[in-house]
């Protein structure tokens, strides 16, 4: 085996054995011609093939980051093919419709699509002149996202929730219902699951099934037993596809990528074995910029019709919002929809955290000539009376509801009307945007009119309700 | 410019990421430009052991093989400085993005190498000098309309002095084009349009002096309650969502300094673009010009190399002194400095640095010293006075400010403006705390507002203590409820309220309020103002603060700053007396009142 080391130049060679082998690592001795990043096939005893990618390379010692795990593999019988290129993911429109694994092999048992294509999953960095700004308003029929939040075509804005909330049922209906209000284009779907239950990938399914919505959908799944490092690639293969629709193909796609958690606890893995020295809660130093890698491929471009929109799911640990993987992920993207269990406690369907949640390319998307001209202003409203209610929520735990004065009490009914009629909606009660509006101006004419300092005169005078329904909290 | 026998020996042994490691390396500097692979992609000397040198590079490393050639270049990262550079937008190594773009489309390709000026535009070029003439380095020796307002100003290169042997007539002249000859003692120099500077070395200046203008920027929560100086440094530190970058890019709108150098390190794709787009539209409110002839951005976005995102930082600061030293004030706003000391973070554990405080290296405070010591108020080698100013945002993990940079920001610079994420949520924006911000240089820029908008000091005072004033009581508030407190106490927290709605909340979306004159501030603090003493005198006189707050006057009061422009304020006099009159009027009236109740 080892004359086959220096007789090299041919690419169909096999190196047999391993120096050592360490969690998903594997390094192997003596390469020659071997690249940062290249894609290797490791060939396990019982000849099986899988993938792995160089992560480091000197002189004669390539260290192997193994997606498929490592479990089985011997030093001794180990062979390992570079494949000189590094990974490469075919792509086709005929993606939609199909299932793939992490790794973007079809797992439906179908064939591989049919594809002159070849696309390094790593992506290129979109040139900051070449982009298009965002400010298509996406109608989401969902309330708490529209009036408050609004998503607009070709941003990211993720979804931060904890385990136990309906986040997936949140995300499902945006799904369902997303749409522009001019156009009836419908948006392809890149769906990329990582490390989720099985029970979570088939609710998707089932919901792309009952939608109707099958034949658009692209499905990247890398479930709770795949190897976790596999992971780390699947959302690369999943934008990949992503963009070659989007920018070659000019679709309109809506990329669910879900759980962005534990793409990170996978990198966290490998940075562990490779013995890097570890930044906040041993996640690794390069985590931001991980992130970035994935997150900034979201946008539109000049010159191309399609776009791709964003929609990340992640679950904070211990619902903390001040963990490393939601911190560094609200820092890139465009916002963040903060679940709340509290509301959800409440029964509260979607529980959608008032405050917290931001969308920071609503105020390019809303507003005379995309919404209606009062909906920057009622949005702003509604959030900084739903402040006060939460201070006086406070002080009434304190000194009870009967000590409150009389506008308090008045601040206290509207937080329930904000919460039971606004917030709160069906799962499959689609709202118009007008809806959202008018609802917004009935919970808020609960208060007195003076109250309302964030939208101009003429608009209160327009939409105020000189008759406030009173018998809303019912 | 090494020997080829030299290159042909340097090689690539091992590639981790961003960090190269080569042999055959003995002759290379630190800090050196070198070309690694057939690609070329940028990379930097970074380590010197032995004839191994470790490399930094700049640009996406997959696929590069052990072997790889590398090519010397002999001189450290430098900046190109001449006419071309307002307007433009760089990359974090001045790589012209639009220039990028047209060569490779809408994708960042490696190795691309594209020239960060333009060599054959030509310029009409006016000389100041003569022949004969004695000029000393950093001197003017002649002009170019760079854009309609900018006069780019060419400077005798920092280490060129000596007699002026011959100089080209008024014309257009290109870049490539020598324009004068100097007789140097070491021998007879060329100067053209263009000169080169390394970005780590600070360009050098005459002395530094004391901050003593504003830098005025149109936003209230700052000009009046924390003023920057010309010349100063300051931080936004805030959580995701706090407003940093929307406050950066308030301030870049509207900040008169003269040059903007906006540095996008690490951040979003989308913001940029936004910036790209929206400048050219944006009106100089002192010009009437595009605000884009004013402006130079580097873009090096989150996702593009982490290299070049730590040198962003270097070149942005560069241009920014080449324009000090033609006598101009220049801002620089860099958002975010987190992001920047992040990839410091990323490097130095690839480099197998011992880490300091959570993962950060030892030198990131002298690093964070550097680069804002670089900023200042100074004497320009050729005279003048022209300053730099720094603004950096920081990006504290989970909005905490104890945690490294932060703290370390905090010693090197002077003006702190804390963004909160209360008030954020509450989407009072800018969400700058009154209470968790400060300025030092409120000091040093007292004696222009004095002179400018008399009542400056007093009134900014009065109000910072009615805010504190109000902090101790929602503490109590907190626990009771307002209603147990007397009337005079609760006339502070309806003030404050005022204060913070009518006042210091501004939006920068409202076309008459997104910048706010000086003179408009003074006048809007001093009618809330006006309604707190009238109403405290009333207060003391018995009168119900429910009759106070129930004036008519007092919602036109909390919507003035978005009613009258910075051209109404004689409007904003006749608002201020009107709030006079009726609390006049009021006292008056409850005076009756009273009689007849005796």
């Amino acid at each position: 085996m080892s004359e086959l080391n220096f007789t090299v130049q041919d690419r169909g060679l096999e190196y047999l054995g391993a120096a050592r082998i360490d969690g998903p690592l594997v390094v192997i001795e003596r390469v020659r011609d071997v690249g940062f990043d290249e894609v290797v096939e490791i060939l396990d005893p019982e000849g099986h093939p899988r993938v792995g990618r160089v992560l480091d390379i000197s002189g004669e010692q390539a260290v192997i980051q193994v997606l498929e795990g490592t479990t089985g593999l011997s030093n001794q019988s180990l062979r390992a093919r570079f494949l000189g290129a590094s990974f490469l993911l075919p792509v086709s429109r005929h993606m939609l419709g199909r299932v793939f694994d992490g790794l973007g092999r079809p797992a439906d048992g179908g064939p591989p699509p049919l594809s002159a294509d070849l696309r390094d999953v790593n992506g290129r960095p979109i040139n900051p002149c070449a982009r298009r700004y965002p400010r298509e308003f996406i109608q989401t029929g969902l309330s708490a996202i529209d009036g408050m939040n609004a998503l607009v075509r070709g941003q990211k804005l993720p979804m931060f929730s904890g385990n136990g909330l309906p986040h997936d049922r949140v995300a499902a209906q945006i799904v369902r219902q997303a749409c522009l209000l001019e156009e009836q284009s419908a948006f392809s779907i890149v769906f990329a699951a990582m490390g989720v239950k099985h029970e979570v990938a088939d609710f998707f399914i089932r919901n792309f099934e009952d939608s109707g919505a099958l034949a658009r959908v692209a499905m990247f799944l890398c479930l709770a037993d795949a190897p976790s490092v596999e992971r780390l690639l699947t959302p690369r293969v999943a934008l990949t596809a992503a963009e070659h629709l989007a920018f070659d193909c000019g679709q309109h796609v809506l990329v669910l990528l879900t759980d962005m958690t534990n793409y990170c606890e996978s990198l966290r893995e490998v940075g562990t074995a490779r013995g890097e020295i570890p930044g906040r809660k041993g996640y690794p130093g390069y985590l931001y910029s991980d992130l970035a890698s994935i997150y900034e491929r979201a946008g539109r471009i000049e010159g191309s019709p399609g776009s791709i929109t964003q929609v990340a799911i992640l679950t904070m640990p211990a619902d903390d919002i001040s963990h490393p993987v939601p911190d560094l992920t609200g820092y890139i993207t465009e916002g963040q929809i903060v679940l709340d269990r509290e509301l959800f406690q409440r029964a509260i369907y979607p529980p959608i955290a008032g405050l917290p949640s931001l969308s920071r390319l609503m105020k390019d998307g809303v507003g005379q000539g995309f919404t209606r001209d009062d909906h920057p202003a009622l949005a702003s409203q509604l959030f900084a009376c739903y402040a006060y209610v939460k201070k006086v929520r406070a002080l009434a735990d304190v000194i009870g509801e009967e000590e409150l004065n009389a506008l308090d009490r008045q601040y206290m009914q509207f937080g329930e009307a904000f919460e039971r009629r606004f917030l709160n909606q069906g799962e499959y009660e689609n709202r118009s945007i007008q809806t959202t509006l008018e609802l917004g101006w009935d919970v808020l004419s609960m208060l007195p009119r003076d109250e309302l300092h964030r939208a101009s005169d003429a608009l209160v005078e327009l939409y105020y309700r000189k008759q406030a329904p009173q018998q809303a909290v019912a | 410019m090494n020997s080829s026998s030299e290159s042909a020996e340097s090689i690539v042994v091992r590639i981790s990421g961003p960090v190269v490691t080569a042999v055959g390396m003995r002759r290379a500097a630190m800090y050196e430009v070198v070309h690694v692979g057939e690609l070329g992609l940028v990379g930097e000397v970074v380590r010197l052991v032995g004839d191994r040198a470790t490399i930094q590079v700049y640009e996406d490393t997959t696929m590069l093989k052990p072997g790889a050639p590398i090519r010397c270049t002999g001189a450290p990262l430098s900046v190109w400085l001449g006419p071309g550079l307002i307007g433009n937008i760089y990359d974090g190594i001045q790589r012209p993005l639009p220039g990028i773009e047209q060569r490779s489309g809408a994708w960042i390709q490696r190795g691309e190498k594209v020239n960060p000026l333009d060599l054959d535009r030509r310029w009409p070029f006016a000389p100041t000098v003569r022949p004969g003439d004695t000029v000393a380095a950093g001197q003017v020796f002649g002009e170019v309309p760079e854009t309609t307002l900018v006069r780019h100003r060419l400077l005798i290169p920092p280490e060129v002095a000596g007699r002026v042997k011959s100089v080209v007539a008024p014309g257009e002249c290109s870049l490539r084009d020598p324009v004068a000859v100097i007789e140097t003692p070491g021998g007879d120099r060329t100067i053209s349009l263009m000169q080169r500077w390394p970005v780590r070395q600070p360009r050098p200046i005459r002395e530094r002096w004391r901050v003593g203008l504003p830098l005025l920027t149109g936003q209230r929560v700052i000009d009046t309650f924390f003023p920057m100086g010309k010349g100063g440094a300051g931080a936004i530190p805030g959580g995701f969502g706090t407003g940093k970058t929307i406050t950066q890019h308030q301030l870049a709108k509207w900040s008169d300094a003269e040059i903007i150098v906006f540095i996008g390190c690490g951040e979003r794709g989308n913001e940029m673009t936004s910036v790209l787009r929206e400048f050219p539209e944006l009106k100089d409110p002192r010009s009437g010009r595009p605000l884009m002839e004013r402006t130079i951005l580097i873009a090096n976005t989150s996702n593009m190399p982490v290299a070049a995102r730590e040198v962003s930082i270097y070149t942005g600061i560069t241009l920014a002194e080449y324009y000090r030293d033609q006598g101009l004030n220049v801002a620089v706003f860099a958002d975010s400095t987190s992001r920047w000391a992040e990839a410091l973070r990323e490097l130095a554990a690839r480099l197998e640095e011992m880490p300091a405080e959570e993962g950060f290296p030892a030198t990131l405070a002298t690093r964070l010293a550097q680069f804002y010591e670089r900023g200042g108020a100074v004497t320009t080698l050729a005279g003048e006075l022209a300053s730099v100013t720094i603004v950096g945002a920081v990006s504290p993990p989970g909005g905490d400010f104890s945690e490294p940079v932060t703290q370390h920001t905090r010693r090197f610079i002077r003006c702190f403006w804390a963004l909160d994420t209360e008030l954020a949520n509450a989407r009072h924006y800018p969400a700058i705390h009154w209470l968790q911000s400060y300025s030092e240089y409120a000091e040093n820029v007292a004696a222009w507002w004095e002179q400018r908008a008399p009542g400056w000091s007093d009134l900014r005072t009065e109000a910072l203590t009615l805010l504190q004033r109000e902090e101790r009581l929602q503490q109590v508030v907190r626990l009771v409820g307002p209603d147990v407190l007397p009337d005079s106490q609760r006339l502070i927290l309806f003030i404050a309220e005022m204060l913070k709605d009518g006042f210091l909340a501004q939006s920068a979306y409202h076309d008459k309020d997104t910048f706010c004159a000086p003179e408009r501030q003074v006048a809007l603090l001093r009618l809330i103002l006006t309604l707190y003493r009238g109403g405290r005198d009333l207060v003391e006189a018995g009168v119900p603060l429910a009759r106070v707050r129930q004036l008519p006057c007092v919602p036109k009061v909390l919507q003035a700053k978005e009613t009258f422009g910075n051209d109404e304020l004689s409007r904003l006099e006749e608002l201020e007396q009107r709030v006079r009159d009726e609390l006049a009027a009021l006292a008056k009236r409850s005076a009756q009142e009273d009689r007849q109740d005796v």
